[in-house]
């Protein structure tokens, strides 16, 4: 199965994906392809992190990502994946990308609805 | 870990995005590979696959075999359609026809356009002025910066700079700061310089990155992509952040040090005294290559952390460990910014941190500090204007004005002595100003409320250039002209490296590009030098070519570069070639052809992609080993300041609030509060991109992040109106909840209108109402007239009200500030 791998405590919440896939997909005001959730900036003042700060970003698909098929089809990236300037998404076969993992980064799989 | 630059490269298919290509056909589209400098701006030049179609932009995305930002676009490219395609693109020449600040316009001919400016040219000699009484005024660091000056060179002034910029603060201090202590400028080495990038054998990861007064991810500022230095990170890099207000770095950080406004050089000078106390420097380093260890340990050994911490509001243990953390790493990096400038210790602190850099031999080294030189040597800026403008030059306006000592080393004007100029006619009126890029009254000048009165009271005839109506335009001139943006134009740059063109793939009504303007502008009135460049193509391949250098009577090379050796005597170069050190790959092409076709629009010069230049001989004219210095070392005292009128032993200052809010508790009970000037976001560069509707759905108005405590204290809530005060005017600014900020600091965003709004005064598209330059005030500069305190002004705040008096209606129909500021709320 194809899908994004995303190392998302690198990701900087730069909106690169949101609007690389808002104009492959033609959407318009407030619909997105994909959406990055923000959380924080907060200091823990309980448990082991207590006194560091959590903010972080974090992609997620919406019912309108077809992962791009055109364009994969054509040898391209998916857009959001081609424009992350973060260079935290990777494409490709969930069990290759599944690889990366190292347990340095919190990662996430994203993976559309099959169309 | 998700980078791994070789597989990266592995993974692009050669044939979908046509490698090798630079235009083919696609989907009905012509497809053109080439890269984007302004306008829409930015102060860099990613590579782009711009898909064109009827003369039209249809469709931009990235291009991953471009190495300088492997296709990953920021949003505003990704939206340039929207830019390019936008409905208040200006089209034709305009000449104003009802008062000015009316916004009512009748469309002209370039011709009948060319006709007005000679006119206005006339009448200002005929009533005795000189061309010096004509001010021309460029914007940031785009796409004009190399071609403005010739606007000042057409029309035959000296003074060409940025409007009511106090101390030239952007980015100027940072390269008089290295170039006083080492001769060459610095930038943090993520691979930039090497075509190779993250898979160069030569790089080496930084153990320690500081970001330190900048969020370079969203300011992507001074030739820098913030986002270069994500791989890195990645790469296990570790970050110190030194910022009054928390970022993704500081969030990220081992140490965020959010120390109070204005007071970095404090803390540079106790970092060093930490650095010389216990030893942490690079011995080796400094005894090869430093001048005056020791004197510079004397000096710092007074700026204890102790005392540091007082000031800067940071823990003393903070700093001692921040400070070792830093001396400890074999490859340290200090991405430095802004804030750098806008304080009145700027000189100070940039030599100081320049001192940071080179004690631990951060110098030149893989994953370092690399020195930096623009690529091919192809310099050309704000001075081209000096060696062209003729006669004038000599009338320049400079900090001798204001009564400066030492040698002039700033190549543009003194902006604070063009605003005298124009308010008081010393030494001489300002009659005529052309604009060219640049929206000074929604953006760049301090005091914008001021600079409103001083432009609109002095000068006479005024035109301006852009691709929009702007509000500046709105209030100020007489005469608009319509700008090409970067798909429209044919051009290249060099800012550091690589060189790069820009393909012209659309035009767009009668826009002109800014090379065509200069042309156009420089054959009607200063022929005997602009005959040099028949067309704008002549003018694109003479600057890659010889960087617009003339040969002197003497037979020598005059370069118009910023390069202070040549100032103090001891640039030998190329004494007698006026020549770039570019050479096309094919010869029988242009040099802009050669660089578009021959190798996809970019090339990486050899210099840049060297490390250790200090030991191959490649600093110094004379072709020895070292610096570029008289001692031919780092001189971490330098002795270059005392020949600029600046001493030697740098020291931190306060700006005037700072010392009232600091011993003046009346004052402080005024003006609790210092509001931190110029936040960035990631859909705007400076006052652009207000129109592009993507960029406003993200971003719709301005915001003022603010402590949870201030808030509650002040009963504000998340998306509430609010005004900020001080004792030059006020601003207002949309509440936004934010824990990462000290209870008395506000970090205010900069450069907003609002083109959907009324562009005709009292409003001029909202450009004064939540403008934080109306809490600035001009004069107030660091050593030499450079630095200014943008980022540390004092104010206080309260709910806006139904009713309340929009600053656009007092600046403009009540005479400004000055009578209600006073009173009590
Ligand atoms: S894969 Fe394509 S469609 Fe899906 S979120 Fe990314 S850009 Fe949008
Ligand atoms: S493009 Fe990458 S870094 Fe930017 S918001 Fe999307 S996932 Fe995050
Ligand atoms: S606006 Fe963004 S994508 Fe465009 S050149 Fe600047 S940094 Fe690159």
């Amino acid at each position: 199965m194809k899908g994004i791998l995303v190392s998302y405590d690198f990701c900087t919440g730069c909106h690169s994906c949101e609007v690389a896939c808002k104009k492959e997909l033609g959407l318009g005001k407030e619909e997105y392809g994909i959406k990055i959730n923000e959380l924080g900036p907060h200091k823990y003042e309980n448990g082991k992190k207590t006194g560091t700060w959590e903010w972080t970003f974090a992609p997620m698909l919406t019912k309108a990502c077809d992962l791009c098929a055109s364009r994969t089809e054509q040898g391209k990236m998916p857009m959001c994946v081609q424009h992350c300037q973060a260079w935290c998404m990777a494409y490709g076969e969930l069990d290759e990308l599944v690889k990366k993992l190292d347990g340095k980064s919190r990662y996430a799989f994203l993976t559309p609805l099959e169309s | 870990m998700i980078i791994d630059y070789e597989e990266f490269e592995n993974s692009i298919d050669p044939k979908a995005y046509h490698k090798g290509e630079w235009r083919w056909e696609e989907d009905g589209c012509t497809v053109t590979r080439t890269s984007h400098y302004s306008a829409p701006g930015c102060h860099d030049s990613c590579g782009l696959l711009a898909y064109t179609k009827d003369n039209k932009l249809v469709k931009v995305e990235g291009d991953p075999l471009d190495p300088a930002a492997n296709g990953r676009l920021c949003m505003r490219c990704l939206d340039l359609v929207e830019a390019a395609n936008n409905k208040d693109r200006l089209k034709y020449p305009l000449k104003r026809v009802g008062e000015r600040g009316e916004n009512k316009w009748e469309r002209i001919s370039w011709d009948e356009a060319g006709e007005m400016i000679k006119a206005a040219v006339k009448k200002l000699e005929d009533e005795g002025y000189g061309h010096e009484s004509i001010f021309v005024a460029n914007g940031t660091g785009r796409n004009t910066v190399w071609q403005v000056p010739l606007v000042a060179a057409a029309l035959k002034t000296p003074n060409v700079g940025a409007t009511n910029l106090s101390g030239q603060s952007c980015y100027a201090p940072r390269i008089f700061g290295t170039f006083a202590a080492m001769g060459d400028y610095l930038v943090t080495d993520v691979t930039q310089a090497c075509e190779k990038r993250y898979s160069d054998p030569k790089w080496e990861v930084p153990d320690v990155l500081v970001v330190w007064g900048n969020e370079p991810l969203k300011s992507n500022a001074d030739g820098f992509i913030g986002h270069w230095l994500l791989p890195a990170v990645q790469m296990g890099t570790k970050i110190i952040s030194i910022d009054p207000v928390l970022t993704w770095w500081g969030a990220r950080a081992d140490y965020w040090l959010p120390i109070r406004p204005g007071t970095d050089e404090a803390l540079a000078l106790a970092w060093l005294n930490v650095l010389t106390q216990e030893d942490l420097v690079d011995h080796e380093f400094i005894n090869y290559w430093c001048a005056y260890y020791d004197e510079l340990k004397e000096h710092v050994a007074k700026f204890t952390p102790a005392w540091a911490a007082e000031i800067s509001d940071v823990p003393e243990e903070d700093i001692i460990a921040s400070a070792r953390m830093y001396g400890s790493a074999p490859k340290g990096a200090i991405q430095w910014g802004l804030a750098f400038d806008t304080q009145v210790s700027a000189m100070e602190m940039c030599v100081t941190v320049t001192d940071l850099m080179a004690v631990c031999g951060n110098i030149d080294k893989p994953g370092t500090m690399k020195i930096i030189r623009n690529a091919f040597d192809v310099d050309a800026g704000e001075s081209t204007s000096d060696i062209f403008c003729g006669s004038t030059f000599n009338k320049k306006l400079t900090a001798a004005v204001f009564g400066c000592e030492g040698m002039e080393f700033n190549g543009s004007v003194d902006s604070d002595a063009v605003n005298v100029a124009m308010e008081s006619g010393e030494p001489y009126p300002i009659k005529m100003m052309w604009s060219q890029s640049s929206n000074a009254l929604a953006c760049m000048a301090f005091d914008a409320p001021r600079t409103y009165r001083a432009i609109k009271d002095s000068v006479e005839f005024c035109v301006y250039a852009d691709p929009y109506m702007t509000p500046s335009a709105v209030a100020f001139a007489d005469l608009v002209l319509p700008v090409s943006m970067s798909i429209e134009r044919d051009s290249a740059r060099t800012w550091w490296t690589p060189l790069r063109t820009m393909k012209k793939c659309t035009s767009y009504y009668e826009a002109k590009s800014d090379e065509e303007i200069v042309v156009w502008l420089g054959h009607l009135l200063n022929p005997e030098v602009f005959n040099r460049w028949p067309t704008a193509m002549d003018l694109v391949n003479d600057y890659i070519e010889t960087a617009l250098a003339i040969t002197d009577e003497n037979g020598n090379a005059v370069k118009p570069g910023f390069d202070l050796s040549f100032d103090l005597g001891a640039d030998q170069r190329d004494a007698y070639d006026i020549h770039t050190k570019f050479r096309p790959i094919d010869s029988s092409k242009t040099a802009f052809d050669d660089l578009t076709e021959s190798s996809c629009g970019y090339r990486y010069d050899e210099w840049n992609d060297t490390y250790e230049k200090y030991d191959k001989g490649m600093l110094r004219p004379d072709g020895g080993k070292g610096f570029n210095t008289p001692t031919g070392r780092i001189e971490l005292i330098s002795t270059v300041l005392p020949v600029w009128g600046i001493d030697k032993y740098p020291v931190h200052h306060e700006n005037q609030q700072s010392v009232k809010w600091l011993n003046d508790p009346e004052y402080r009970k005024r003006y609790p509060l210092y509001c931190i000037n110029g936040s960035r976001s990631y859909e705007f560069f400076h006052s652009e991109q207000r129109q592009m509707e993507t960029m406003r759905e993200f971003h719709p108005e301005p915001l003022v992040k603010m402590n949870p405590k201030t808030a509650e204290e002040y009963g504000l809530k998340e998306g509430d109106w609010v005004w900020m005060e001080n004792e030059c005017g006020r601003c207002m600014q949309k509440v936004t909840i934010f824990e990462g900020i000290k209870d008395y600091c506000l970090s205010a965003e900069h450069g907003w209108w609002f083109p959907e709004q009324e562009g005709a005064e009292p409003n001029l598209f909202g450009a004064l109402d939540c403008n934080t330059n109306n809490l600035t005030h001009v004069y107030e500069t660091g050593s030499h007239n450079i630095g200014a305190p943008r980022k540390t002004v004092c104010v206080r705040i309260y709910k806006v009200r139904p009713g309340d008096t929009m600053p656009g209606e007092q600046v403009t129909r009540l005479g400004g500030f000055r009578d209600y500021v006073n009173r009590e709320y």
